[in-house]
């Protein structure tokens, strides 16, 4: 059987620049256990366990991005930001991606901190900036949502998609040749149509969840009109 | 009182399953778009195997628990493609929610429910500190809120 790998494997980056990203992933994954605990509750806890696992499961389902035989799959960082807020759904992808490098062999455990990077970090930080300034400025309505988990999901793809460049950068093991750039557009195109998919699953996921349990979607909870008053700190510049 | 999340989670919990389990085996085994990115330069026969060229890809090395039994998505062991990657996802989302699950039960904030207008995010440290302290002074509260939650 075929190897079905998702993520960075061992010998691809080398390990001092793998090792420095570990450090980078556990010291942010710290910060996030500190802020998530004022998140978690009796009702996000659940919650967030069941994000993990959807995270886990949606990550199976390859999907073809184009005639080319290459496929894409959800990362799931904008997902997560939006159901359980962004230092919560940093964790959950983090914890999806542990998972997958110990128990199913996809990713190395070396690489597992420029994996984290990433996904869980960059993925979740780029989607949760655009979804508090979207969430501020669109109508609060399942298409305002869906508009927002859309774009946010794209982006947050493209970013995570760069962060590999950065690394590759740093720490190669094959000489390009000085044609890093081409490496950073490839991933970028191929990245910008896996966004779509992941726009797609990620808005059809958000709006079911907000039609039936409105309560349990994070951002709609933490994240107030633009009209009303207090501000959360997060994109500053949001109106 | 905010609705319990109990029966929205199971519920999801089966969607979950029933993805991994069952659609997971019509997912696109084309190599994904790192992979593909990393094949540039090379070129690859029907296998996915590299035939020739120059690539990233060729440094690839062997991960350290390649002979996990639930290794590249399949069941040690079990000869049919369908049951095996089935059944690979199915452990998978279950270990996840036990593993995601367990550590957010443990890390969440405890002590008595807060009021609904200031769930999220911006109530003062100190308040919450103060609520964390009573609530590891009274554990069998805690055990109760737990059993009234089911």
């Amino acid at each position: 059987m075929e190897t079905l790998a998702m993520h960075i494997s061992n010998g691809i980056v080398n390990g001092p620049v793998a090792a420095v990203f570990a450090a980078f992933a556990l010291a942010v994954l710290t910060l996030c256990v500190l802020r998530g605990q004022r998140d978690l509750d009796d009702r996000l806890a659940p919650m967030a366990g069941l994000v993990a696992a959807f995270i886990f499961a949606v990550q199976m389902l390859n999907f073809p991005v184009f005639t080319a035989g290459v496929s894409g799959h959800l990362l799931g960082g904008a997902l997560a930001a939006l159901l359980v807020g962004p230092w919560v759904g940093a964790l959950c992808v983090a914890v999806v991606l542990v998972v997958q490098a110990l128990v199913f062999g996809d990713g190395g455990v070396a690489m597992l901190g420029l994996n984290v990077t990433n996904m869980a970090v960059l993925g979740t930080a780029a989607a949760y900036l655009l979804i508090a300034l979207l969430l501020r400025v669109l109508p609060r309505t399942p298409a305002g949502l869906g508009v927002t988990a859309f774009v946010s999901a794209l982006v947050s793809v493209v970013v995570a998609s760069q962060g590999f460049v950065l690394q590759y950068w740093l720490g190669g093991t094959t000489d390009l040749g000085g044609n890093l750039a081409g490496l950073a557009g490839t991933m970028a195109g191929v990245h910008l149509l896996i966004g779509i998919g992941e726009g797609l699953i990620t808005a059809t996921t958000v709006v079911t969840v907000a039609k039936v349990r409105p309560d349990l979607v994070y951002a709609l909870r933490a994240l107030k009109p633009a009209a009303s008053a207090p501000v959360v700190p997060v994109a500053g510049g949001a109106r | 009182m905010s609705k319990r999340p109990w029966g929205f989670v199971v519920g999801g919990l089966l969607v979950a399953l029933l993805l991994a389990g069952v659609v997971s085996n019509y997912a696109s085994s084309h190599p994904d778009g790192l992979d593909s990115s990393l094949l540039r330069g090379c070129t690859v026969d029907a296998e996915g195997e590299i035939t020739g060229g120059s690539c990233p890809a060729q440094q690839e090395r062997d991960h350290e628990l390649a002979d996990s039994p639930l290794a590249d998505y399949g069941v040690r062991g079990l000869d049919n493609d369908f049951l095996s990657t089935g059944l690979s996802g199915v452990l998978g989302v279950l270990l996840t929610f036990a593993v995601g699950g367990g550590l957010f039960w443990l890390l969440r904030r405890r002590g008595p429910q807060p009021p609904a207008a200031d769930r999220s995010s911006g109530e003062p440290a100190a308040d919450r500190t103060t609520r964390q302290r009573t609530a590891a002074e009274s554990p069998a509260d805690s055990a109760s809120r737990a059993a009234r939650s089911r």
